[in-house]
């Protein structure tokens, strides 16, 4: 067993921190979020640079090759930064779709136009939508940076589609962007075929795994800023850090902190596994315990800065908000334990 | 031990919800019911509507215009405002600075401000809290010199709830920092519009502008806005933070929301879900006692002044339920409540902003140490 990660996994950490560090401070970001799209075309030219949006592409199609652990390492530090570039949706879904369900053609032109960052494709669950003579009809509503994309697919009846709706974009409380898509007899140009269903659970749980990483980031920041805001502001002529209800609160914090870094890394290990049930059983358990913790870290936070805390000046408010939404994302807390409850219960 | 309301007390309730449901504007109403921020305006027409019928003065004695209602007739009251979508009362004129004016304030100060917080005529901001002075309130810094006839006022106060609108302020301020410092304060009225006095706005993290930062700059108060004795004013803020705590609990409020959870919950289909039906049958269970516990609460409070460290434990329960409620509203809507031009609803936002219930008016971590303390004697 081996908790360790490895050096070069370590160098993309540090590459990725010291970005967000430098060039994505929290003015940046605001600065960012208040532009009408709400994320950058130059910071996703950077991230290209950085060669991330590579990640979850193999060489031969001009990417790294790497995978959810790395993926998780950069996940964390996006998190901690709070990132509304499309990553999630762009660079790690899109592709771990198309690599399993795309055909060799598609692949061979989009894949290294992910990697260079000159193509965004977001991947959309097809079920809710109609397919009648080549023609995609229905609405989804707030996809996550639905309007980002220059390339729509779409799985459905397992096979892969590429269509371009019409979308209607908005901004989220947490900073991120959604859009509302609309089909409405969209031409639909079949991309890929068999299997599509298996891969776009695969890719979903992908990015399940990766948002729980980001979730983890997230919390690592929340908690130590709020350690620090205790052992700093003053009441009763004493640090607050001193008073043991505080104490116990931060105390429960990072019991919750531990046991999310610990599912998110087992989300990392298994979400690839090719057992279904065994998969998705993990996949569950670990949204379960991140959404658990994400609550109490987010609410407490807050509660802990005081009125300081119910600020938009300060970044804990926005990491609240993050958090809040995390938990609401790819099925809440609610429904995932509802389903590990029931695969466990046939295991 | 009997739980009903008598036969009086029951008609009341249907003269203030006869009077309410023909007199509520509904575009309030539509406001309120959907957690949306109200107006100045809004605010002030329906104090105003109130006042016309001789309700001005909510939770007043007779003797200073108020209907001098029983703690009984104020709680239904309040629940029949809430359940129909009234405005929440503007506290801060009517419930903290009156009190403290009937009680501690000169003839003259009553005279001249009782009447116009009734009428709606001046709005009122709570200047108590400051950066550095939040749960230790008596550590304030915020210093008035007596100067001939007048206090000199420097210093800052901040997270004042609606002071953009404010005409006037009450202040604690420190006139003695050689004394010990709950004996060193100071309760001053203070004209907002007095020349050296800056309100800036503070957006809290749902983005509305509810609070603010005050600064004063040589601040040039007349001796004769200092309510009661010079180094007393802790006493007089105690005494309000008592009143702040009666209907701390909440409870009209939390119904309702309640009545809107199970309504969105429901359209949404999320009451089919056995999980979420079980969390929404959990926080109207902990409500249900609540409101048994506040009713004990007002009726062992009966002639005194206001509860004491019970209010505590009201003020946990009220706010953890409102807080609970605002988060399963949420959560039926899901992320689609997180969409900001959503003004309709505002749900996520209405869970945001809802987190300052914990906090302010005594944070709930600043309760459970009265309870300590004062109940348990820990
Ligand atoms: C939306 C909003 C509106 C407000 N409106 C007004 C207003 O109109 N007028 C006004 O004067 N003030 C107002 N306040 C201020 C409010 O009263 C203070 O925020 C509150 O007293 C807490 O003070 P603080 O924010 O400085 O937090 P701090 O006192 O710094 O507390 C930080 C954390 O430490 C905890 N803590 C502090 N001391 C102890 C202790 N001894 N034991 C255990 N835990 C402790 C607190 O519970 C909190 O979790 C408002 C606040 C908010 C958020």
């Amino acid at each position: 067993m081996d908790f360790d990660f490895n050096e070069e996994q370590r160098a993309l950490e540090d590459t990725v921190r010291r970005f967000v560090a430098k060039d994505y401070g929290f003015d940046t970001r605001n600065a960012i979020r208040a532009t009408p799209a709400g994320w950058s075309r130059n910071v996703w030219s950077a991230l290209a640079d950085l060669g991330v949006l590579a990640l979850n592409i193999d060489e031969e199609h001009g990417g790294l090759g790497y995978g959810p652990q790395e993926t998780g390492l950069v996940m964390n530090a996006f998190g901690a930064g709070l990132l509304v570039e499309p990553y999630l949706s762009g660079a790690v879904i899109a592709p771990a779709l198309i690599r399993r369900a795309a055909s060799a053609d598609f692949q061979a032109e989009w894949l290294p136009k992910i990697a260079a960052g000159d193509a965004i494709v977001i991947s959309l669950d097809g079920k809710r939508l109609t397919l009648t003579n080549g023609k995609l009809s229905g609405t989804l509503r707030a996809v996550p940076h639905g309007a980002a994309a220059d390339l729509w697919l779409v799985a459905k009846d397992d096979a892969l589609y590429s269509a371009t709706p019409q979308f209607n974009d908005y901004p989220l409380l947490d900073g991120q962007h959604a859009a509302d898509l609309v089909f409405d007899n969209t031409p639909a140009k079949k991309v890929g075929a068999g299997e599509t269903a298996t891969a776009f659970d695969i890719a979903h749980g992908i990015g399940l795994a990766a948002l729980c990483a980001e979730a983890v980031g997230i919390m690592d920041a929340t908690v130590a800023a709020t350690t620090e805001y205790l052992k700093t502001r003053q009441q009763f002529g004493q640090p607050i850090g001193r008073f043991q209800a505080l104490q116990h609160r931060m105390a429960d914090m990072l019991l919750h902190l531990e046991q999310a870094r610990s599912m998110s890394w087992l989300a990392a290990m298994r979400c690839t596994d090719t057992n279904v049930a065994e998969r998705q059983r993990v996949l569950s358990a670990a949204k379960v315990v991140i959404g658990n913790a994400c609550r109490f870290i987010a609410q407490n936070a807050v509660q802990l800065h005081g009125g300081m805390g119910m600020t938009d000046e300060l970044i804990v408010s926005h990491w609240f908000k993050r958090l809040t939404a995390i938990e609401m994302s790819f099925g809440d807390t609610d429904s995932h334990l509802q389903r590990f409850a029931k695969l466990s219960r046939a295991a | 031990m009997d739980l009903n309301f008598t036969a009086e007390e029951n008609a009341f309730r249907e003269e203030v919800r006869a009077f309410v449901r023909a007199k509520l504007p509904e575009g309030i109403r539509q406001k309120v019911m959907s957690s949306q921020h109200l107006s100045k305006d809004e605010h002030v027409l329906w104090q105003r509507t109130l006042h016309e019928k001789g309700w001005g003065g909510v939770g007043w004695p007779k003797e200073f215009g108020g209907p001098g209602w029983t703690p009984s007739q104020l709680y239904i009251f309040e629940e029949e405002c809430a359940a129909w979508g009234a405005p929440r009362l503007i506290s801060f004129g009517l419930k903290m600075i009156a009190p403290v004016l009937m009680a501690f304030g000169s003839p003259a100060q009553q005279q001249r401000y009782l009447p116009r917080i009734m009428a709606a005529e001046e709005w009122w901001c709570q200047g108590y809290s400051e950066p550095g002075s939040g749960s230790d309130l008596a550590s304030l810094k915020t210093r008035a010199v007596r100067d001939g006839s007048h206090y000199i006022v420097n210093g800052q106060k901040t997270w004042n709830t609606l002071g953009q609108y404010a005409d006037w302020i009450f202040c604690l301020v420190r006139t003695d920092p050689e004394a010990k410092p709950q004996r060193g304060i100071s309760f001053l009225l203070i004209d907002m519009k007095t020349p050296g006095i800056t309100v800036r706005p503070i957006i809290t993290l749902d983005g509305a502008h509810e609070v603010n930062e005050i600064w004063f700059e040589d601040v040039k108060v007349p001796v004769e806005n200092l309510v009661g004795e010079e180094n007393k004013g802790w006493t007089y803020a105690k005494f309000l933070l008592g009143h702040e705590r009666t209907n701390i609990a909440g409870i009209g409020i939390a119904k309702r929301e309640m009545t809107r959870l199970k309504r969105v919950a429901g359209a949404a289909g999320k009451l089919d879900d056995p999980l979420f039906a079980a969390r929404v049958a959990q926080v109207e269970i902990d409500l249900m006692a609540l409101e048994i516990t506040n009713l004990r609460v007002l009726s062992a409070e009966g002639s005194k002044k206001g509860p004491g460290p019970e209010a505590s434990i009201l003020k946990i329960k009220g706010t953890e339920i409102q807080q609970s409620i605002a988060e399963l509203l949420m959560q039926a809507s899901g992320m689609a409540s997180f969409q900001i031009a959503d003004t309709a609803n505002r749900l996520g936002a209405n869970y945001c902003n809802q987190r300052k219930l914990s906090i302010f008016g005594g944070s709930n971590e600043i309760q459970k140490n009265i309870i300590a303390q004062m109940i348990l004697g820990l």
